[in-house]
């Protein structure tokens, strides 16, 4: 089995779905930190069957807020001191900018130079987020 | 207050009621509405061909003893240079009191809201919204049967892809005692989510068959579209199921004394001309109908940003 060493200072990404973690690694913009980060794939896991972990190294002023876009069921753990000190579930924003693409090939934004994308939430029981020009919905994977 | 109308969701029950209270009173007294907008300018954006729309906007503001200015395509635009929405409109609404737009792109009308000190006004965005379209539904059926409650509403033809008609289910949705009967192909159904965020959400009563026969004397309203032949698989399929879809003078001896024909054209072949004499084809009317409403529209959104007076 795979051992990776636990943290003392840091974050630990947990229950994200299977396959998914490369793409939170570069939406957090994981890539640009200097400090260890693990990537740990297809985790046995009761609840999921599979799921994926990311661990950070570090205290850094992350935005987690795109973490609900993607899927309010991660869950972030803060640790101090070797501790898990905080749980959290990532809140999903009202609007999220520039930071999700809209893929309707006739929305304005595939043309018009300069314009942020732009989503809001529309339905946060089920988490739909709506394009605030062509109104498509992300589809998430 | 600078207000936009880009989406038909923009407007609420009472403003729609305000909305067609006031076209009726239009087109019942136009002379007392010939110079409300005296020395006002509405600029028509027109990304991609129109007909009726445009000259619908025009002629409103025409009578309203408002003029005119804009472009009727793309290519006669700096859009062709490749100027953005958001400069046209930041230009636009210095030339202009209020603006119409069309384009093919969807969203285009609401960036332009987001930089026009102006009213923009959705004059329809590719497959999105057409709210004027919507407004001339409502207004029409208003004006012709006395209400917008208790109907029993068809949907013919191209419900999967027709903009207009997804803005008539969720406009009409508002309305008590409205039920749907959705009559297309199997292959041409409405999207599932007007189903369940429309119909289903609010407890609506629809039904979905593929006969139009078989409905017709159940129906208040019948609104037409059009069955395009690209929207098929196949030839064979678009041949077999194109005639259960157009409607000809022996499918209206079905239905009843005081059911209306609309459609929000251009028609093609789905109705045939030999019911245009028929007193309960009211699409040319519907058309016509369009100016009054576009009209209490641009008068309102002008009163509403202080460009004229009440």
């Amino acid at each position: 089995m795979l051992n990776i060493s636990g943290l003392s200072e840091g974050y630990v990404l947990d229950h994200i779905r299977a396959g998914e973690c490369m793409e939170i690694y570069t939406w957090l913009g994981l890539d640009k930190l200097d400090t260890e980060v693990a990537l740990i794939k297809n985790v046995k896991s009761k609840k999921m069957g599979k799921k994926d972990i990311i661990k950070i190294e570090g205290d850094h002023s992350l935005n987690f807020d795109m973490l609900g876009v993607m899927d309010p069921n991660i869950t972030i753990d803060v640790i101090k001191e070797g501790k898990i000190v905080e749980k959290r579930k990532p809140s999903m924003p009202e609007f999220v900018e520039g930071i999700i693409k809209c893929k309707n090939p006739r929305c304005i934004t595939t043309i018009e130079q300069g314009l942020t994308h732009r989503f809001r939430l529309t339905n946060p029981e089920k988490g739909t987020y709506r394009c605030v020009y062509c109104e498509q919905s992300f589809k998430k994977r | 207050m600078l207000r936009h109308v880009i989406s038909p969701q923009d407007l609420t029950v009472k403003e729609l009621e305000d909305l067609i209270n006031l076209a009726k009173d239009m087109y019942s007294h136009p002379s007392n509405y010939s110079e409300k907008c005296k020395g006002k300018k509405i600029a028509t954006l027109f990304y991609e061909p129109s007909t009726r729309t445009r000259l619908s906007f025009e002629a409103a503001m025409l009578n309203l003893g408002g003029s005119v200015l804009g472009f009727s395509s793309a290519d006669s635009s700096s859009a062709a240079k490749g100027e953005s929405v958001a400069d046209t409109i930041r230009v636009i609404s210095s030339y202009a009191d209020i603006a119409a737009m069309r384009h093919p792109k969807e969203g285009a009308p609401q960036v332009a809201a987001m930089h026009s000190s102006i009213p923009v006004i959705n004059a329809g965005d590719g497959g999105h919204n057409h709210p004027t379209q919507t407004l001339t539904d409502l207004f029409t059926i208003s004006q012709l049967k006395g209400r917008l409650n208790n109907l029993t509403i068809g949907c013919c033809g191209d419900l999967k892809f027709g903009r207009t008609v997804h803005s008539l289910i969720t406009a009409m949705s508002r309305y008590a005692g409205v039920r749907f009967v959705l009559i297309s192909p199997d292959e041409l159904r409405i999207p599932n989510y007007l189903r369940t965020e429309i119909l289903d959400a609010k407890g609506i009563e629809y039904k979905e068959v593929n006969k139009l026969e078989e409905v017709l004397p159940t129906l208040d309203i019948l609104y037409m579209t059009r069955v395009q032949r690209e929207r098929f698989f196949n030839e064979e399929d678009y041949i077999r199921l194109k005639d259960s879809f157009i409607l000809d003078k022996d499918k209206m001896s079905l239905a009843s004394p005081d059911m209306l024909v609309m459609h929000p054209l251009p028609r093609v072949n789905e109705i045939s001309v030999e019911v245009d004499e028929d007193p309960r084809a009211v699409y040319f009317k519907q058309a016509e109908l369009g100016v009054y409403i576009r009209m209490a529209l641009i008068y309102t959104l002008l009163k509403e940003a202080g460009k004229i007076e009440g």
